[in-house]
């Protein structure tokens, strides 16, 4: 135990502390240690590329949040039918969590790149006119990570949503019926009110997922077209490593780590107080 | 056995441990094709001085995870002998205390380098803001303004190279008229920022190109020429394919190889495509400079050497820098490399037609001032000035931004990096 502690004390923690104090220094190509002050914080909001990061990073985060929690809960209905091949179908909606997001963002770069995947294969089929170019337009880009995004997490949110409905007591639902409830009314008034928690855990790992996206933007578009799809993850490395600039990227990441932390830091004080008061 | 055993363990370090002579530990990220094997010229040539090498590659995001072990070992306090570091970025390391004393000045002395480079190159190899001894060797010159242009597609649609900015817009339109993609182009930031740089100096002229991305004047970047810059740009982008974003340049000389597009605007490494399809320049291909006033875009890959208290360390560096910037050396390694070398006196007989243009333009524009920095790869700026122009020519090459307004932005992105 004392071991581990130490180490993830140091490695974690200690790090996030280092962090925090290079990012109250003036450090360029290699991190110094005189104090400075908050002019990297100040730098960091006067930037226009950190801004189009934030901009996007609350875009993900919504839609992400959204669509992974609603196609997850249609799915989760459906798999609890009781239907055949239930096993297949969840492995099937599952698999892609397996994968890594480099591999999802690289697969769906071919796909919706316009020469070669949807759009490519629609033109070849005779629609001469069909247009989905979204991967290349800047306004639209951003949309394309949702997508690859949702098609990852979406089967994760699903498990969660499926064990969520499993282990509410059959009774329930049987006396439901009797009452006359058809089986929308069951979900919508008595089994989704139930999962409570399983929205707020899936609340709590999706948020910090898309807060830390960063393989999946570099492998799908890089940031571009232009800067357009730039999240602060990315900000952070190019930051540091392209642009030599160690102290603005520390502020960039104090900033994630205050964003992750407002996530949970609340969800661990509800589950604290939740044992307490067992 | 266990006796043996010992003794062999005995022998093993002493044997190391007992070494003295010249001993180098390199960090690269030459690690593939052609760049391996003219490494291993070097290699070779350092074990024949009686050195000791010790290999440190890096592979992987073009030196970005090199970059990221180089600084741990910094951070560390334990750097490696030498390390490919480049431009202005020499500076900004020296002046973080890690590369005095100058181990290898009294080589640079001795050889005589001063005499073997432009005055330019070698200021930039210079520790102490440019004027100071000898902290770094160089191994090549790349060229960035090259038009490379496929001359059957050229030919049959009535082309000639383009020597002005005009006629390459014409030819462009004849191009796509025809239904070929004029312009190969990857939408990366950085080859957004190569192709910007070769305009700017284009239609700007060398003066201006030094007066805004060498010295940063706001009036010069907020100019009209400026804008006239930016509208090329537009037009370029018109010349591009939709599958263009996020290509990588390679794939984009590809298109050019197989006769898919008409041209593409990239340093000389994209040379290395057209020879290993066996294409040859002049018969299949054509390598121009892109249109300009006798202008050379440059970017040299060289080597830093770091502080060490260990002598052989410091022999070893002595020696390195010795043979990196021998006539061998530099020859072969730009055989396979497509630059040339820095050296201006190696014979260019074994080289093929691009590199010899290269060879003699580089001396025309040495002599006229046409010789500017690569602000794209890192030669006209640091990292962070660098990454302020890149993030506003690739925002405007792929939005709607207008001329003006990019230019304007052009400005306060240096203004807030200053």
């Amino acid at each position: 135990m004392a071991p581990a502690v130490g180490l993830i004390g140091w490695f974690v923690y200690g790090f996030v502390l280092w962090t925090l104090y290079i990012s109250f220094t003036n450090s360029k190509i290699l991190p110094k240690y005189e104090l400075w002050g908050v002019g990297q914080y100040v730098k960091l909001w006067g930037s226009r590329k950190w801004l189009i990061a934030v901009d996007n990073l609350l875009i993900f985060t919504a839609l992400f949040l959204i669509f992974c929690v609603v196609i997850g809960i249609i799915l989760a209905i459906f798999l609890d039918q009781k239907i055949r091949a239930e096993g297949v179908l969840r492995t099937i909606y599952l698999y892609p969590m397996a994968l890594s997001f480099i591999v999802t963002g690289t697969a769906w770069k071919w796909i919706l790149n316009p020469t070669l995947g949807i759009q490519k294969m629609f033109i070849d089929w005779g629609f001469e006119n069909f247009t989905f170019d979204w991967l290349v337009n800047r306004e639209m880009a951003i949309y394309t990570i949702v997508i690859a995004g949702v098609w990852q997490s979406a089967g994760f949110v699903m498990a969660l949503f499926l064990a969520g409905l499993r282990s509410v007591e059959d009774e329930i639902v049987k006396a439901a019926k009797i009452d006359g409830a058809n089986l929308f009314t069951v979900y919508w008034k008595i089994l989704l009110p139930m999962m409570r928690p399983v929205f707020f855990t899936s609340f709590v790992i999706l948020v910090h997922i898309s807060i830390k996206s960063y393989d999946l933007i570099v492998a799908l578009t890089q940031g571009g077209p232009g800067i357009s799809t730039t999240m602060p993850a990315l900000y952070m490395t190019q930051t540091a490593f392209h642009k030599s600039q160690v102290g603005l990227s520390a502020a960039s990441a104090m900033m994630m780590f205050m964003a992750v932390a407002a996530v949970i830091i609340p969800y661990l004080y509800s589950e604290l107080r939740r044992e307490n008061a067992r | 056995m266990k006796k043996m055993l010992i003794a062999l363990i005995a022998f093993a370090f002493t044997s190391t441990s007992s070494f003295a002579g010249p001993k180098i530990e390199v960090l690269h990220w030459w690690t593939s094709g052609g760049e391996a094997a003219a490494l291993k010229v070097l290699k070779d040539d350092f074990a024949a001085n009686g050195g000791e090498w010790l290999d440190m590659p890096v592979t992987g995001g073009g030196g970005d995870a090199a970059n990221v072990a180089l600084k741990a070992r910094i951070v560390a306090g334990d750097p490696p002998s030498a390390s490919q570091i480049k431009g202005p970025t020499i500076q900004e390391y020296d002046q973080e205390g890690v590369v005095a004393p100058y181990n290898i000045d009294p080589i640079a002395q001795s050889e005589g380098w001063d005499g073997l480079l432009d005055p330019m190159i070698a200021a930039v190899h210079k520790c102490q803001n440019n004027s100071g001894p000898y902290c770094a060797a160089p191994v090549n010159i790349h060229r960035i303004d090259w038009m490379w242009a496929n001359k059957a597609v050229f030919d049959s649609n009535g082309i000639s190279v383009p020597t002005s900015w005009d006629e390459l817009n014409a030819a462009a339109e004849k191009l796509q008229a025809a239904g070929i993609i004029p312009f190969a182009h990857g939408g990366q930031a950085w080859q957004d920022a190569t192709v910007f740089e070769a305009v700017a100096m284009g239609i700007g002229g060398n003066n201006y190109y030094k007066n805004c991305y060498v010295d940063l004047k706001e009036t010069c970047l907020r100019s009209e020429t400026t804008v006239k810059v930016f509208d090329q740009m537009r037009k370029l982008q018109g010349f591009t394919d939709e599958g263009s974003p996020g290509r990588d340049w390679n794939v984009a000389t590809g298109m050019v190889i197989e006769g898919k597009a008409g041209f593409q605007i990239m340093g000389d490494w994209a040379k290395g495509e057209f020879t290993a399809a066996g294409k040859v320049p002049g018969v299949d291909y054509y390598c121009a400079a892109t249109p300009s006033n006798n202008g050379y875009l440059y970017n040299v890959d060289s080597f830093i050497f770091y502080k060490t208290s260990d002598p052989d360390k410091q022999e070893g560096q002595k020696l390195l820098a010795k043979l990196m910037m021998g006539k061998n050396f530099q020859k072969v390694f730009n055989l396979y490399k497509g630059s040339i070398p820095a050296r201006l006196d190696v014979p260019m007989d074994e080289f093929d037609k691009c590199a010899k243009t290269s060879n003699s333009d580089i001396k025309t524009a040495g002599a006229s001032g046409g010789l500017v920095p690569s602000f794209a790869h890192g030669m006209a700026q640091g990292n962070t000035m660098k990454a302020a122009l890149q993030d506003v020519i690739t925002e405007h090459f792929n939005s709607d931004m207008s001329s003006v307004d990019a230019a304007n932005a052009l400005a306060d992105s240096v203004l807030d990096n200053m």
